[in-house]
């Protein structure tokens, strides 16, 4: 438990009383952040007793922030809001006794099982918002199941695998619904179900050699991905594209070409991955771009220290993870950030190698010490000999280098107390209402956690690694592509035979 | 937009058209409990997907298919080729995309589709694109895809005139407005009407000082002057205004986390402390014995360690990066 942090002992923004700035600002809502989808709200929120900051349409015309504090910004007034909501929370917390405490730290097991079953079989009229991204839906509810260990009834495994095969492209790759136009970010999210599933049916049913053409022709010259034929390019479509193609053992030099230089162009200034070049540092971005990077085993191409020491600031006082710098927490970002600094646990030597390399020239490493043009250390490696499936099976056969760089149990703190939903389901943030995609991400973050100090993929966390009662110990996830490292296992058997 | 949608048969122009409902299989997962008037319409338009039939008609169907749901990516990619068969108004679609746009800030689609169009019509609509991010930013002034579109624009249709401008009126606003910089360190380092980073980072270095002092507990301004030197540490220790801004913020407050975290980079970069600067640190080694023989940035490190618990591994690290760079 970090007692350091809740109850109003706030270290980071402060953003109180030492502002100085000129001008009185409007509270004025922000719609709710984030990259997923906009989120249905299907389930009335537990705890809508405090004033919730406007309605998303961002009306709220004449909130004049309190008088006491004239002076704020709206990024000042929004962080205070929720600083004081978790506030109350912990200080609940740290009030109770121990075996309140206790049962106040254990995950609710049987809760989100309900919730997260009950929606592979229905899903209200307002889920029409979501009908272009069905694959994801399932990969939000399959996933976390796998995490919590529940296993599925064999017909509903045989109709989610009956479902996605509706979705799959006669030329290949998978699309939001049957009969859609196929998009990387869809494909992800199916084969990564299906990966999930792990039966051979599930397995056989992905045809690789028109995924693989699918994935050529969403090729950019620049070597980046599009999303759909048409579609926009991003940092999400390298790695979609790179995480599915390593899974199911089709990644090859063809394929591999350009993305590392495209995904070290998105590296800001501040440390973290952007959406594109030149873009904000966004935790989204982040995950996807190292995690791809890893998969191509150039990993090098990014200023590792400065991407970690960004991740690292991302944590808050509320003791989950925002996304981008001045922004509030959010527990998707529990999965995003906490699973990016996760894996740089196990790149010691490219760290090692790139401090060395700016205290010797006073240069950090990144594009100078490997060039981000097509030469130097990336061609050596362009040989059509490598072996890219490789990658992601070598990288967590790795031990962990070092122990967390985040705060492993502030992180599970956040999770369990702020993100919960007692009816089942898990949220951004307290005050918001549960969903899938927050469910399927906070479990995710939740599990890289309790994993995050082990030394070794085999071994079990020690107690004091996981906040709460023991059971609360979720399956361990491969964080390249998180997915559940039991079924990456088989999958990745299956695909080494194809 | 101009149907009524009253329920089943309210589309007299598509009666010779037989609907497709969704091949959801026998035993659906993840199954929409759709209403009427959507099935309805997402029907028609499998209909005429399938069919591949770029008409009026089909273009009008596209625009209901988007307001029932603008995610939709395979109707926005369908109505692209209809408007570029019907060699369609494209001002008169970005009237219809902006529209939609506004109830719907963030949705990738909508901005995609955006691009498309005004790479179609070129620098003219440059500034008409600008007022429109501006027109979003105002309502939500972190929103990732505008801003991301606004740098597009900037970057292939121009209109830099005003955007240095434009980053200190939302400054101004919002000096915590992290979006808000990283448009300004693209402005600085690519604009073409202002010479670049070299020309402007004297200028740059002295706004960012006056932020950071204003407010030390703002991480955006001291990420923003480490990115002013990104690559080139050694002119970020030679600026003696960099550790200075450091000194004066740590003298009102030792534990401020960023002054320490950047004193700490600079130190690691080879900064030979001044007298007065380690005068500064002087109560904070004291303060911790085993410190005193410690040099200056592992004293420092051990500091974070202790004013920044929620980053105690960070720190416990990056100490043990310190020691191998002795050895």
């Amino acid at each position: 438990m970090v007692r350091l942090l809740g109850g109003g002992s706030a270290r980071r923004p402060q953003h109180t009383a030492r502002s100085r700035n000129r001008r009185p600002q409007q509270a004025r809502a922000q719609p709710s952040g984030g990259d997923p989808p906009p989120t249905p709200a299907p389930a009335a929120a537990p705890m809508a007793s405090s004033p919730q900051p406007a309605p998303p349409t961002g009306g709220d015309p004449a909130a004049p922030a309190d008088p006491e504090l004239p002076r704020l910004t709206v990024t000042q007034v929004e962080q205070m809001k929720v600083e004081a909501r978790v506030a109350d929370i912990y200080r609940v917390l740290f009030g109770a006794a121990s075996n309140t405490k206790s049962i106040m730290l254990e995950l609710w097991r049987d809760q989100h099982i309900e919730y997260l079953t009950h929606g592979l079989r229905h899903l209200g009229p307002a889920f029409h918002v979501l009908d272009a991204n069905r694959p994801w839906l399932c990969y939000w509810m399959v996933h976390p199941l796998a995490l919590l260990d529940e296993v599925l009834d064999d017909d509903l495994e045989d109709d989610i695998v009956d479902f996605l095969a509706r979705c799959q492209d006669k030329d290949g790759g998978y699309g939001g619904g049957p009969g859609q136009l196929p998009h990387l970010a869809t494909t992800y999210a199916a084969v990564n179900t299906l990966v999930t599933i792990g039966s051979e049916r599930a397995l056989s049913s992905i045809n690789r050699d028109n995924l693989y053409k699918f994935m050529l022709r969403m090729k950019d010259e620049s070597g980046a991905f599009r999303m759909h034929d048409g579609g926009e390019i991003d940092v999400r479509a390298s790695y979609t594209a790179i995480s599915v193609a390593s899974l199911v053992n089709i990644l090859d030099v063809e394929l591999a070409k350009g993305v590392g230089d495209y995904i070290a162009r998105c590296q800001t200034y501040e440390g973290g991955i952007a959406g594109e070049p030149h873009a904000e540092a966004h935790g989204g971005y982040t995950f996807c771009g190292l995690a791809a990077l890893i998969l191509l085993n150039e990993a090098e191409k990014l200023d590792l220290p400065c991407l970690i020491d960004w991740v690292a600031f991302r944590q808050g006082v509320e003791c989950g993870f925002q996304g981008r710098t001045n922004k509030l927490v959010d527990g998707c970002y529990s999965f995003w950030q906490g699973a990016a600094i996760a894996l740089t646990q196990k790149l010691v030597m490219i760290i090692d190698e790139q401090l060395k390399l700016s205290y010797s020239c006073k240069k950090p490493s990144g594009e100078d010490a490997c060039g981000t043009s097509s030469s130097g250390c990336t061609s050596e490696k362009s040989s059509s000999a490598v072996d890219y499936a490789k990658f992601g099976y070598d990288f967590i056969q790795r031990s962990n280098q070092v122990g967390p760089l985040f705060h492993n149990i502030a992180l599970q703190q956040y999770i369990l107390l702020c993100a919960q939903v007692l009816e089942g389901g898990l949220r951004d943030k307290p005050g918001k209402n549960r969903d899938h995609y927050h469910s399927c991400y906070c479990l995710s973050g939740l599990s890289v956690s309790q994993y995050s100090a082990t030394t070794d993929s085999d071994s079990c966390p020690l107690p004091q690694h996981v906040l709460g009662p023991y059971s609360n110990l979720l399956e361990p996830i491969h964080p390249l592509y998180n997915v559940v490292l039991d079924k990456y296992h088989t999958a990745y058997e299956f695909f080494s035979q194809e | 937009m101009e149907h009524a949608k009253s329920g089943p048969g309210s589309w007299p122009e598509m009666a010779d058209v037989v609907p497709v409902p969704q091949d959801d299989g026998p035993s659906p997962v993840v199954p929409i409990a759709y209403r009427d008037d959507f099935r309805e319409v997402m029907d028609y338009f499998r209909a005429l997907y399938l069919a591949g039939e770029r008409s009026p008609r089909a273009l009008r169907l596209t625009a209901e298919a988007i307001e029932v749901n603008p995610g939709n990516y395979t109707v926005w990619h369908f109505r692209r080729l209809i408007l570029e068969a019907l060699d369609y108004d494209l001002l008169q679609e970005m009237n219809f995309v902006e529209k939609i746009a506004e109830c719907n800030p963030k949705n990738y689609q909508i901005w995609h589709h955006k691009r498309w169009l005004a790479e179609k019509l070129g620098p003219d609509v440059a500034n008409k694109e600008h007022e429109f991010t501006m027109k979003i930013l105002a309502l939500d002034a972190k929103n990732y895809h505008a801003w991301s579109h606004r740098q597009w624009v900037l970057q292939t249709l121009g209109g830099w005139e005003s955007e240095l401008q434009y980053c200190n009126q939302l400054l101004e606003e919002d000096i915590f407005n992290n979006s808000a910089w990283n448009q300004r360190y693209l402005v600085i380092t690519r604009s073409p009407l202002l010479g670049g980073l070299m020309a402007m980072r004297d200028s740059e270095v002295h706004y960012t000082i006056e932020a950071i002092l204003a407010n030390p507990q703002n991480e955006s301004p001291w990420r923003y002057l480490r990115g002013l030197y990104k690559g080139e540490n050694n002119l970020l220790v030679a600026d003696e205004r960099i550790s200075d801004v450091c000194l004066k913020v740590l003298k009102n407050d030792w534990s401020c986390v960023f002054a320490l975290s950047l004193l700490l980079d600079l130190l690691r970069s080879g900064l030979q402390p001044s007298d007065e600067l380690k005068a500064t640190l002087e109560p904070i080694r004291n303060s911790n014995p085993e410190m005193a023989d410690a040099d200056l940035a592992t004293a420092v490190c051990c500091t974070l360690q202790k004013c920044d618990p929620l980053r105690v591994n960070y720190w416990s690290w990056y100490k043990t990066t310190l020691s191998s760079q002795i050895s």
